[in-house]
């Protein structure tokens, strides 16, 4: 950790994206959020690792449990949250919700709900990046469940094919959906499957920011350098349900139990605080400031007004100036 | 103190089955405690409280099926709560308005003399109308556009020719329904007394010798005022009948039976006629026969009548039953003065005689009112001057 | 001067790609391969395999990229080889192109064209027979284009090269070797126009792609009966131009819609449904339709013709909206 306070900034992120989830679940049980709800609680580390080692030229393609990657890619916690609420404040203008958080700005093309779907897209940003001579890089975060749909195949095919800058990001949470990896993947070492596209891949731990981050740095870099495209299989794990409405059921209590005592945030704050990098007045400061934020995000969404319904029409096609 | 209420974690959740409490009343709580398992079509869920404080108490007990959005516990909060957690109202959803249908593609500029010649008129319309023999470019459209629609060629077919001024056909049809309507909704029952009108009529004579004639008073009149002020005594036999009841009216009006030249009955009111003087009444009886002939009678005078008073005298009816007249619930009925024998102190004598009837609505008054009543005229018409 | 459609089809890719060094033209055997109907040949030569990109068969993958590659600042040019394959790539088209803009609150375009073949009639059997465009139509977002004609299979990609928002052009493929006038383009040319083929006044024969040719044979069969139909061309599926269409109507009050799809819940309904909706007082008979049979398209060559609108079938079908029974 070569820059002083960097450290603190990481875990600072990691507990915006942990106290904002935690304030999503809240509001999602008094019926201010409305539809699916994907936490991204315990998966803190890949989203704030990977970002750090993007530019903000870079291009980010997700999924629908992307809220730590807006976040960390830069996105303002309360135009996240009013998106969620479907307020016309919210990046989406509350058309999407909280599976298609968009935003033009940070180059961050969503928040998708198709499994799988959004890999060719990457692979698409990443060709027209290359055609056009820029030197982006298209990261593709998806979980371990896309493994098994074709478009994972073709869009790492494609890729490497055509040797294209896509860092793809495996969240492998161990479960898609309720499934485990072992029940749908005949070969569940997903970096393995890398070699059947001739590509670089490598696993990381997922839980460890630090090493997030190294990995990635190093893909990034090679990808920039023309190596052509890289698998990173961040192995990680999903605290809370698929979604809101999910009584766990396919998973035991105690494997849960397990990789709680591998919380990123926990590992990170206890190292920290070992290297003396954090003093326990200092995460006091930074839990307290991620707290007002999100309370501000959630004061933001409340008071935002609604789209009018006059407008509904709106946003099918862009408008072409004659 | 702060309601927790049952938390909603999906989108077609309307219930949970309270499992289990995990706190007991005076546990403290802080943010992220589980604090009971609910069960649901997806299987237990943890069911967690965002805030700090202690459970107070449970307002659900294993086994209980609790709404979405009803109260389960009491929590007594801690400190401040966090900010805008709860308080706030949401903002309201606007509510959609109708969304207007898409815009109608405008009709295209079709030629003028072509727009002329063709009808807006549905295939169902055209039937209709060659079914009614409706000429289509007498009709006028009200469909979208000017369009003659089915109801348009029905209205212009139903629309009857000029009628011609038929009063009395009217007047049958009127009284027609009206009397329909009277037997089919009253129970009638009928009195009848003979009474004996040598009194009145002795009085009658001796009090028409010195007028003229214009100012002569008729027996019908007698009958009149001694219905009106019978009446008086058995009230019930005034009333109207409203609304599912009789409602008795504070006056007597009479409505005398005129019969029409040409067919018809019409029976306009003597007002207050229990109040008025002989002469009065019959000028003003004399004046409705009149007005009634020549048409110039007001409404007032045909909707004021309580009772009405029908008399078949001239016509030489010894007894008439008439149908009461809505919504009056009684009618009364006078004969022929006629001479008969009568026993009068054990002999037989000819005297003057009147058979009065009663019709009567038997939801009303009953058989027994409706003597009392007939006793009464009877009683009053043996005292002529006193009418 | 004549030209084929094939030809037409080949000289609008080689404008665009001449024309904007963004438009890359990528599908299945573009580049090499010359183009499944030929319709790309020589192209690669011209303008190197950056530009032609052959990609491998992955439809939902090169979809896919085509999208991204939009979003990305590039105008590609997806061609899927048939709209029977796309439906490998349905989901693309419908849950990503389509979408886009709308789940982001406007904040993306995808400037995306998709080429497809469609129809059928050369006895390729049922899984590549399917005529699947107004399945396409059905979806807000889209802009689903059919160039019945040389011209429109000349100028149409460039219009559609200009549109923020995803084309999809529907090329049916019996007309690939048809030849015809070419006619100077417009400027700009329209591509949301549907347009008279023939005027006439006793019937309107609507339809689109591949059909046009066969309703305007029926229409000279029908003058030699004393029938003067009147031939229009969608050539925008979505949007329709009713406009077009319902002053056709309120001219004839007779109607007849002629499409290749089948007949249950087809194109050639919505367009019943608008002339209803719409031109309602000026029918005198209810809207017919003319289309594909209740079959999947079988391969013996009389069978195949059996179930595709026939010439003689539209004849058929106006006389007897006509009353001529």
């Amino acid at each position: 950790m070569p820059i002083p306070g960097r450290g603190r900034e990481l875990l600072r992120q990691m507990l915006l994206i942990r106290r904002f989830e935690e304030k999503a679940a809240e509001m999602y049980t008094q019926g201010r959020i409305e539809g699916f709800l994907h936490l991204a609680i315990g998966e803190e580390a890949i989203a704030v690792g990977l970002m750090e080692a993007l530019t903000p030229e870079d291009n980010v393609v997700s999924t629908y449990r992307e809220h730590g990657h807006a976040l960390a890619r830069g996105m303002s916690p309360g135009v996240a949250m009013a998106e969620l609420y479907g307020k016309a404040a919210g990046c989406s203008r509350g058309r999407g919700g909280s599976m298609h958080l968009f935003d033009a700005a940070r180059r961050f093309f969503g928040g998708h709900a198709i499994v799988g779907s959004h890999l060719p897209t990457a692979v698409g940003l990443a060709l027209a990046a290359k055609q056009l001579g820029e030197p982006r890089v298209t990261a593709c975060i998806f979980g371990d469940g896309a493994v098994a749909e074709g478009e994972f195949h073709e869009a790492l095919n494609l890729a490497s094919l055509w040797r294209l800058p896509v860092l793809f990001v495996c969240e492998n949470n161990l479960y898609a959906m309720g499934t485990h990896l072992s029940r749908h993947q005949a070969e569940p070492d997903i970096a393995a499957k890398a070699v059947a596209y001739r590509m670089e891949a490598a696993v990381v731990d997922g839980m460890d920011v630090l090493a997030v981050e190294t990995a990635a740095r190093r893909a990034v870099e090679a990808i920039r350098a023309g190596a052509g495209p890289v698998l990173l299989e961040a192995r990680t794990y999903r605290f809370r349900a698929h979604s809101m409405y999910d009584a766990e059921l396919y998973r035991p209590k105690q494997e849960v139990e397990e990789w709680k005592q591998r919380d990123p945030i926990a590992l990170f704050t206890a190292r920290l605080r070992e290297d003396g990098q954090l003093t326990a007045d200092g995460l006091a400061e930074v839990e307290a400031a991620v707290n007002a934020e999100v309370a501000a995000a959630v004061a933001f969404a409340e008071s935002a007004p609604w789209e009018p319904v006059e407008d509904l029409l709106k946003d099918v096609h862009t408008p072409v100036t004659p | 103190m702060a309601d927790f209420l049952m938390p909603k974690f999906g989108g077609d959740m309307a219930a949970g089955t309270l499992v289990a409490w995990r706190k007991r009343p005076g546990d403290a709580l802080k943010r992220g405690d589980i604090l009971a398992e609910v069960e649901t079509d997806k299987g237990t869920i943890d069911v967690e409280v965002f805030t700090a404080g202690v459970l107070e108490e449970q307002l659900a007990k294993p086994g209980d099926r609790v709404a979405v959005g009803a109260p389960m516990a009491r929590i007594r909060e801690a400190g401040e709560p966090v900010a805008a957690t709860t308080t706030p109202a949401p903002v309201p959803m606007p509510q959609p308005q109708l969304t207007p249908a898409a815009p109608v593609v405008p009709a295209p500029a079709v030629p003028a003399a072509e727009a002329l010649e063709r009808l807006r008129v549905s295939p169902s319309a055209r039937q209709r109308a060659r079914e009614l023999g409706v000429d289509l470019t007498r009709v006028q459209g009200t469909g979208r556009g000017g369009a003659i629609t089915r109801e348009d060629i029905e209205r212009a077919a139903a629309t009857p020719p000029p009628a011609p001024a038929d009063r009395a056909a009217r007047m049958r049809a009127s009284i027609a329904a009206a009397m329909s309507k009277s037997k089919r909704e009253i129970p009638h029952y009928y009195l009848a007394t003979t009474i004996d009108l040598h009194t009145a009529t002795a009085w009658l004579a001796e009090r028409n010798q010195t007028r003229p004639v214009e100012d002569r008073l008729l027996v019908g009149v007698l009958f009149v005022k001694a219905v009106a002020l019978a009446l008086k005594r058995v009230p019930e036999l005034n009333a109207l009948w409203a609304e599912g009841k009789a409602v008795p009216s504070a006056d007597v009006h009479v409505g005398v039976a005129v019969a029409l030249r040409g067919g018809g009955l019409i029976a306009p009111a003597l007002r207050h006629a229990d109040q008025r003087g002989l002469d009065e009444l019959m000028r003003d009886f004399r004046d409705l026969v009149q007005r009634t002939r020549t048409g110039g009678l007001r409404a007032s005078e045909l909707t004021d009548p309580t009772v009405t008073v029908t008399s078949l005298g001239d016509q030489g009816v010894e007894v008439v039953y008439g149908i009461v007249n809505p919504p009056q619930t009684a009618i009364v009925g006078f004969g022929k003065v006629v001479e008969r024998p009568w026993v009068v102190d054990g002999q037989v004598v000819a005297r003057p005689v009147v058979t009065a009837t009663l019709s009567a609505d038997h939801r009303v008054t009953d058989g027994h009112r409706g003597g009392v009543f007939l006793a009464a005229v009877d009683r009053l018409l043996q005292e002529p001057d006193k009418l | 001067m004549k030209t084929t459609y094939r030809e037409a089809v080949r000289a609008g890719l080689r404008d665009a790609l001449q024309g904007d060094p963004r438009v890359v033209l990528m599908g299945e055997d573009v580049g090499r391969y010359g183009g499944a109907f030929a319709c790309s040949r020589g192209l690669l030569d011209e303008f190197g395999p950056d530009r032609v990109r052959d990609t491998p068969l992955s439809e939902s993958g090169f979809v896919g990229a085509g999208i991204g590659a939009a979003l990305g600042g590039l105008r590609p040019i997806v061609e899927v080889m048939t709209v029977n394959f796309s439906l490998l790539a349905i989901d693309q088209i419908v849950n990503n192109a389509a979408l886009l803009r709308h789940m982001s609150g406007g904040q993306f375009s995808v400037p995306l064209v998709v080429r497809m073949a469609t129809g059928a009639g050369r006895r390729v059997a049922a899984q590549h027979s399917h005529s699947l465009e107004g399945w396409y139509a059905h979806v807000p977002g889209l802009t689903v284009l059919a160039p019945a004609t040389v011209t429109d299979a000349r100028y149409m990609l460039g219009s559609a090269l200009r549109e923020p928002d995803p084309v999809l052009i529907f090329e049916h493929m019996m007309l690939y070797p048809v030849e015809d006038e070419l006619e100077p383009a417009t400027q700009p040319f329209d591509i949301r126009r549907a347009v008279v083929r023939r005027a006439g006044k006793d019937v309107t024969l609507v339809t689109h792609g591949g059909s046009l040719r066969k309703a305007l044979d029926a229409a000279t069969r029908l003058a030699g009966d004393g029938i003067d139909a009147e031939v229009i061309d969608l050539r925008s599926l979505r949007p329709l131009d009713m406009a077009t269409v319902l002053a056709s109507v309120a001219k004839t009050h007779r109607a007849v819609v002629i499409d290749e799809g089948w007949r249950t819940c087809g194109l050639a309904a919505e367009v019943a449904a608008r002339i209803a909706e719409d031109g309602f007082y000026d029918l005198d008979a209810p809207v017919a339709r003319v289309c594909s049979a209740e079959v999947p398209v079988p391969y013996a060559r009389h069978l195949e013709d059996a179930a595709l609108p026939r010439v003689e079938t539209i004849v058929a079908t106006a006389r007897e909206v006509l009353g001529h029974g």
